[in-house]
């Protein structure tokens, strides 16, 4: 037989193997240590998987899960005139923000399609932490420096070098972070942060993930890694922790509907195609990728990322075309049989007549149509009660 | 750790012959590298393969992966309780055959490796 490559080491093996240099988190070790598979992403050599994605899933929807997620880049944008800065690169509306607070955003191109995705946060009155994808960071950094010159007094520093990245994600996550910390967890609302001690590290505690759970993910620096991964393990396993690779959050992140950036979201396809309009801050004063945004917005979009889930026989993968009647007319960007849903769902752009939910369509599997029909976004949502 | 009783692909395909016919499935070490599978596309009865065409897909949650025949021959049985339930490949890879063969050639197993000789494979990846 011949191994499949999934399609985000696909992506990443052509971009980043030829250099063989893959770069390491303070963490890898210990990866190793614990039986971890460790593949190439986004230029990291990272764990894909402990015991197993789909039990490493399960125990995210059902207890916790424990993912190093230190490949993430971070950049700051501090000085007087930071907030003008970021306003002109980022879509969101940044003045918003509360210091203590954090939205999702985008990075667009003049075209309005996607340089990367990102959070944002307000650490201070003029301090911004933007947190980029890996693969991202030395493209966005030069990126961001390019757009933000002549904005005024603010400058942009990408130290992604002095912080670790832990998220512990589930309905027990906030239990086990508990334990560690004198924090009231339960006062820091979702997508807010503050800092504070953490099995006795000073770390930056946020309310995001990118599971679709209520979880945590905690900013420490490189050398508090160890000790805080350590710590969360012994408190969280009692629980039903488990630690968790790239595998489990790529197929968290989709049964969620979370974009993943370079593969559901690129250069080639624009925020409002994407689905992610409620991202744009239009009445902010100007940033890049305004006017194009604005105008698609006037047009209306002629095609449209949507949610679908497969009616026949088989599993869409990225990259595999759309039909309709024998046309091709899109492609599945993201697909897999998701653990928790056991339902082989997928994304893909296609036409706008075909978005509403209920449109059948065909999905081209090994040379042959396959049904699929449209569905509500997101697959899976978890309940909050 | 390889049963003896059987012969290898350097591709990681098992093939037990037994007179004219043959069983066909994937080695242990290949369910390892696969992880979770959950899905198994094989042929219809009938079908025809060459030695090293491939004859089905299988699905991980991650990717999916082609299979091949080892030796020529024509699909008698499929393994349809395997399609319903593609963990089993998972839980014992051995015994999780997939198609049984009507070999065209039963003598022409040249090019497979026993069980040592695809020990030493896996060890060496």
């Amino acid at each position: 037989m011949r191994f499949g490559l999934s399609s985000s080491s696909r992506f990443h093996r052509s971009m980043n193997d030829a250099a063989a240099n893959l770069r390491k988190t303070p963490l890898h070790a210990r990866h190793v240590a614990m039986g971890a598979r460790m593949v190439p992403f986004g230029g990291w050599e990272m764990p894909v998987q402990y015991a197993g994605i789909t039990e490493e899933h399960l125990a995210v929807r059902r207890a916790a899960g424990l993912f190093d997620v230190s490949h993430m880049g971070e950049i700051e944008i501090a000085g007087d005139d930071a907030l003008a800065a970021v306003q002109r690169i980022s879509t969101n509306d940044a003045s918003r923000l509360e210091i203590g607070q954090a939205q999702y955003s985008v990075l667009a191109t003049d075209a309005g399609t996607f340089v990367d995705d990102l959070l944002v946060y307000r650490l201070a009155d003029s301090h911004y932490l933007l947190v980029v994808n890996a693969s991202g960071i030395q493209s966005d950094y030069a990126w961001i420096q390019q757009h933000i010159q002549g904005v005024g007094d603010a400058m942009a520093v990408n130290t992604s070098s002095r912080y670790a990245l832990i998220a512990v994600q589930g309905p027990r996550a906030l239990a086990i972070l508990q334990t560690l910390t004198d924090v009231e967890l339960d006062q820091i609302g979702y997508y807010r942060f503050t800092t504070g001690e953490v099995a006795g590290i000073r770390a930056t505690i946020s309310r995001t993930g990118y599971t679709g759970e209520d979880g945590f993910e905690v900013f420490v620096p490189p050398q508090g890694a160890e000790r805080l991964w350590g710590a969360l393990l012994t408190a969280g396993e009692p629980e039903g922790l488990r630690p968790a690779g790239l595998g489990a959050r790529d197929t968290l992140r989709l049964e969620a509907a979370m974009r993943l950036s370079g593969q559901d979201v690129d250069d080639t396809t624009t925020v409002l195609e994407a689905g992610l309009g409620w991202t744009v801050g239009w009445e902010k004063a100007d940033f890049v990728g305004r006017d194009a945004l604005l105008t698609q917005r006037e047009s209306g979009v002629t095609t449209k990322l949507v949610g679908f889930e497969m009616v026949g026989r088989g599993i869409a993968r990225h990259g595999y075309r759309v039909l309709k009647d024998g046309e091709v007319v899109g492609r599945v960007t993201s697909g897999t049989r998701t653990p928790f849903l056991e339902r082989a769902v997928g994304l893909a752009y296609v036409p706008r007549e075909l978005t509403e939910a209920g449109s059948s369509l065909e999905i081209e599997i090994r040379e042959r149509p396959v049904e699929a029909t449209v569905v509500p976004l997101p697959f899976y949502k978890r309940d909050k009660g | 750790m390889y049963p003896t009783d059987r012969q290898y692909t350097r591709e990681h395909e098992w093939v037990t012959v037994s007179g004219s016919t043959a069983r066909v499935g994937i080695t242990d070490y290949a369910q390892q590298q696969l992880g979770d599978v959950v899905f198994m596309e094989l042929p219809e009865v009938g079908q025809e393969f060459a030695a090293g065409a491939q004859f089905g897909s299988i699905e991980s949650v991650k990717a999916v992966s082609d299979i091949y025949c080892p030796l020529a021959g024509k699909v008698v049985e499929v393994n349809a309780a395997l399609t319903d339930r593609p963990e089993t490949v998972n839980q014992s890879a051995h015994e999780a055959w997939m198609i049984v063969l009507e070999l065209s050639d039963p003598a022409a197993t040249d090019g497979l490796l026993d069980a040592a000789a695809y020990a030493e494979l896996v060890e060496s990846l």
